[in-house]
């Protein structure tokens, strides 16, 4: 947290300072394009946060737009060209499947600076950024373990992509370390926002012993089900404690408003640069949500372990680390690379009784 | 074992109340004679319209009411475009369900993300408790039992009383039913609007009581499902309920299957509830007698009193 | 009093008319619900509306999204006109482009000029296969075509998520859905330099036209228009009603096909998980307000089309939601609906002793 509030602070300051220095007539203008509407309490709303804390911070300078319910494919080329085309200077893209329209747009605007989410190709005028969401997620593993009675927990998956997979093994090893025993039942949804099924996914999980539920979809469906028959699950993106008061424990929270904030201030004083950025708890990138509805000893291990992987004192994925066919894939003592292990994560760790798709 | 089997059972008959709802009201508007194919629509407005009545006044009961009555009032739209302005059925049903989506969406726009305290299952003292059976039979929530007692009492008028037996005769010969002196036309408005309004709370069920949401397109197909389910009762109520937990029960399957680790990839176990659909119609529509028998003869023909 | 009267033969005059007082009557409705939403109409209507038209990269859009549209849409009025409901194009899109683009997923490095013709060929086949299903269930078993098709619009979904997410996934992709990117002899060519218009957008052009003629002039035209409108008739004449039934459905699968192997093989470049927004199901409305007729559905396609466009241009410029666009072509199609009307019966005045006036 203190990261986050040096980070805002020097973003303000570095405004302020432009503000008493050269300022130019026009606000800058900053376009989002959004998959799905800021109301979902979820993905998109977290990157919405991130929108108005540049509001907040920078409103004398820039003026931001959105799009949202943009489609990936050939919709988005437009929607992302017609905000090039309208004076915005800096686009976020935050879904994946933007990357190839991104990029199409990004050569016929070469003086138009791109932020691309969860990609990975870059050019001059396009840079990518994701967030270390497994951090949370082995937390979360973790608390799991103490807290489950049964030894199962309920997942409820959208698309088998590395961050998904990553996110599923971060959490069996959280939970391993805990309890070696702990099992992980997956269903995969293939949708990214769909409440009913969310809810028939959950209701599933528990009716086969699952009785904890974490979901990496977006909606509040999964929690509330959880909700409903009294078993303990975790929040996605955003907290989501007002939807289910006595039983969420805790929630990976989204944080790209610092790192908004950063970009934009790098267009207004001329200093972007393309790159890749993959942050995480350090700097703030990654939050926890308050720990909840659990015993205080168990909050002060995951605030010790969210404290330890912040200061990067701790990985999450430090070997020995074996794969579902038994294979030793990160050796004891070391960390698995970014890449490409990490980035391009298609392997379940052992202990997971799923299967993923060729 | 048992408890899992139980438990599934409770599910599969929650995913199943929307569709007993929308194929009942479906049966009703189709034994009059009127095919109505935009139930998505309906069920969609019905969801968008109790919700937000249930997160203005906080009281479900209303939010149900709601939605029921706007799923009434754009089948009367369908109604009128059909019945009074003789347009093609099929056209309208579509017109409507697009329609629906896009009206749903955008009154929707103002409550992603919101959440209503849902209807909950009631606990009966004494006989909810009994081992198996209690859960079995007395543990669902209300609108499930609603559900199913709105199919029977469909079947009962349908079947033994004057005004069903009238209605069914508008189905299977409009013209003789409007020789003896019978009101074709409104007997027809009614069975659609009472078809919108099954549609409807069908449609309210998906965001009150199976998840306190709302989302665009919530119903993903189940409308399209109910119809088909129509079909595989062979306009008969009975059926309508086997039908309809069939086919809730095959979804909650393969996510039974992929929790269970039984290694089937994830995308065709997801397939399975549409093919299942598809090779159910084929058995069903393969006894051509059997369903000229109970299909009603006048089926998608607009009546004309003149002609 | 007034009384509805049948006309003899469908009124010409009101098949022309009904789509524009369907589009007036929206363009109305619709300056009513941007006053409801607090927006001012008239400079929101010409967002949606007008503003599309009036740049070379809005028109050139409006044909990028028309394309699929309209080669959609003229397939569905074929055989809407034979009374056969394919309402699962979406489907035979997808299988379409499925089909297709397997011959760059797995020749991804051939320069061969063959490459763009054959894939054009397997997409209409992919559909025509996808459609073929709903045809024999039709004529062998007399299973509601409506449904089936709808029901398999759901399964190629899934397929098509399972093959980018698994088989046919890109091995450089680090892990995420998609095919490789189409080698360049597999894309279909840009028109105009700087602009997103391609040799797909001339096919669609040149489609409506061909179909035209086809059902102007040719026997098999002359079938189906007989077929649509006296079908005890058509009977009698030695139609085959089976035949009908698998023209109309093999049409709509080859056309919808073409559109999904075509805009695989354009503008997305590539198979991802989802490759339409809907052109199946608004491909329905785009027939109904071209009155089924092929030079009809080419106009409606760019009707729809611009709304589109001037959909995500509201967005931008007046925070319009992205909602009124669908309901927009909702309401369109109600309107169009109860015009319909007047194309087959007329309203005529009586006396009160019921003689005409």
């Amino acid at each position: 947290m203190r990261k986050t509030i040096r980070l805002a602070a020097l973003a303000l300051a570095s405004a302020m300072t432009l503000a008493a220095g050269t300022v130019s007539a026009d606000k800058l203008k900053v376009g989002f394009i959004y998959i799905g509407p800021p109301g979902d309490h979820g993905w998109t709303y977290a990157h919405d946060q991130g929108r108005l804390m540049i509001d907040n911070m920078l409103g004398d300078h820039v003026e931001t737009t959105f799009v949202e319910g943009v489609p990936e494919g050939p919709d988005a080329e437009r929607a992302i060209a017609k905000l090039a085309e309208t004076g915005h200077k800096l686009i976020f893209t935050t879904s994946f499947g933007y990357m190839e329209p991104t990029l199409k747009v990004a050569k016929r605007f070469p003086d138009v600076k791109f932020e691309h989410a969860t990609g990975y190709k870059q050019a001059d005028n396009v840079a990518t950024y994701s967030a270390r969401f497994y951090e949370g997620r082995y937390v979360q593993g973790q608390i799991a373990a103490k807290i489950s009675k049964s030894g199962i927990i309920g997942y409820i998956a959208s698309f088998p992509i590395p961050e998904v997979v990553r996110g599923i093994n971060a959490f069996m090893l959280g939970a391993q370390s805990i309890n070696p025993d702990m099992k992980v039942k997956v269903v995969w949804v293939y949708t990214w926002f769909d409440p009913p099924k969310e809810a028939d996914a959950a209701k599933v999980l528990m009716d086969q012993g699952a009785d904890i539920i974490t979901q990496h979809t977006d909606s509040t469906a999964a929690l509330q089900a959880a909700a409903e028959r009294g078993i303990y699950a975790f929040g996605q993106a955003s907290d989501m404690i007002q939807f289910a008061q006595d039983t969420q424990l805790t929630a990976i929270l989204d944080n790209w408003g610092p790192y908004y904030v950063k970009r934009t201030v790098d267009v207004l004083m001329g200093a972007w640069s393309s790159g890749d950025t993959w942050h995480g708890m350090g700097p703030g990138m990654v939050g926890m949500a308050p720990y909840t509805n659990m015993p205080s000893d168990i909050a002060m291990m995951a605030r010790a372990t969210a404290e330890s992987i912040r200061t990067g004192a701790f990985h999450p994925f430090t070997g020995p680390i074996y794969n579902q066919a038994g294979e030793l894939v990160v050796k004891a003592g070391e960390v698995a690379a970014d890449f490409p292990m990490l980035a391009t994560m298609n392997f379940y760790v052992q202990g997971v009784d799923d299967k993923l798709p060729e | 074992m048992t408890e899992l089997i139980i438990a599934s059972i409770m599910t599969m008959m929650t995913a199943a109340t929307p569709l007993v709802f929308a194929a009942t009201g479906e049966l009703v508007c189709e034994k009059s004679g009127v095919l109505n194919l935009g139930v998505e629509g309906m069920m969609l407005i019905g969801a968008v319209f109790g919700f937000a009545a249930t997160a203005i006044t906080g009281n479900a009961v209303l939010g149900l009411a709601a939605g029921g009555a706007c799923g009434l009032a754009a089948a009367l739209i369908f109604a009128v475009l059909t019945l009074t302005l003789l347009s093609n059925q099929v056209a309208t049903g579509l017109a409507l369900t697009i329609f629906g989506t896009g009206l749903s969406a955008l009154v929707g726009l103002d409550y992603v993300g919101d959440t209503i305290d849902q209807i909950r299952r009631v606990h009966i003292p004494v006989l909810g408790d009994l081992p198996v059976v209690g859960r079995l039979l007395f543990g669902h929530d209300p609108l499930v039992y609603l559900g199913i007692a709105m199919l029977a009492l469909t079947g009962w008028f349908l079947a033994r009383t004057r005004w069903g037996m009238i209605l069914r005769a508008v189905g299977d010969s409009d013209i003789s039913a409007h020789a003896i002196g019978y009101p074709v036309i409104a007997i027809r408005y009614g069975a659609v609007a009472f078809g919108g309004a099954m549609a409807g709370l069908g449609g309210a069920y998906l965001s009150l009581v199976y998840t306190p949401l709302w989302a665009e397109n919530m119903t993903a197909g189940r409308g399209w499902i109910a119809l088909a389910l129509v079909v595989f009762a062979n306009w008969r109520p009975g059926r309508v309920l086997l039908g309809a937990v069939l086919f809730g029960g095959i979804t909650i399957l393969q996510l039974n299957a992929q929790a269970a680790g039984l290694g089937i990839p994830a995308a065709f176990m997801s397939m399975l509830p549409y093919i299942a659909t598809i090779v159910v119609l084929v058995f069903i529509s393969r006894d051509a007698i059997r369903i000229r028998l109970n299909a009603p003869a006048c089926l998608g023909r607009p009546f004309r009193a003149d002609r | 009093m007034l009384r509805l009267e049948a006309r003899a033969t469908q009124s010409a005059a009101a098949a022309w008319l009904s789509p524009l007082f369907a589009i007036t009557l929206t363009i109305l409705t619709g300056a009513i619900i941007f006053v409801l939403m607090g927006k001012a109409p008239g400079p929101a209507l010409y967002i949606y509306f007008i503003e599309p038209l009036t740049s070379g990269s809005g028109l050139s859009e409006v044909a990028v999204k028309a394309g699929p549209l309209v080669l959609i849409g003229v397939g569905l009025s074929l055989g809407f006109r034979a009374g056969v409901w394919n309402i699962g194009a979406e489907g035979q899109y997808i299988a379409g482009a499925l089909l297709g683009s397997a011959l760059p997923v797995y020749f991804y490095q051939s320069t061969s000029p063959l490459l763009l013709p054959a894939m054009l060929i397997l997409g209409m086949l992919g559909g025509m296969a996808w459609a073929s299903v709903p045809a024999l269930l039709k004529t062998r078993f007399n299973v509601n075509e409506i449904l089936v098709s709808l029901m398999l619009v759901y399964v190629a979904e899934l397929l098509l998520v399972h093959l980018v997410q698994g088989p046919w996934r890109n091995p450089q992709g680090w892990g995420f859905p998609g095919t490789r990117l189409f080698p360049d002899a597999a894309l279909l060519p840009v028109l105009v330099r700087g602009q997103r218009v391609h040799l797909g957008t001339l096919i669609a052009l040149l489609v409506p036209l061909l179909a035209w003629f086809v059902l102007a002039r040719s026997r098999f035209g002359f079938r189906i228009r007989v077929f649509g409108s006296a079908p005890a008739a058509a009977c009698h004449a030695g139609i085959r009603p089976t035949r009908m039934v698998w023209s109309a459905l093999l049409i709509g699968g080859a056309l919808a096909g073409l559109a999904g192997v075509i805009e695989a093989a354009s503008t997305i470049g590539q198979l991802m998980p989802k490759i339409s927004p809907g052109y199946g199901f608004t491909a329905i409305i785009v027939a109904f307000l071209g009155r089924l007729h092929p030079l009809g559905v080419l106009l409606a396609g760019i009707a729809i089309a611009v709304t589109y466009i001037g959909g995500e241009g509201a967005q931008i410029s007046a925070g319009l939601p992205k909602a009124v666009t669908g309901l927009f072509q909702g309401i369109i199609l109600f309107y169009l609906l109860a015009f319909d009307l007047l194309t087959r019966y007329r309203l005529v005045v009586i006396g009160r002793q019921g003689s005409r006036a």
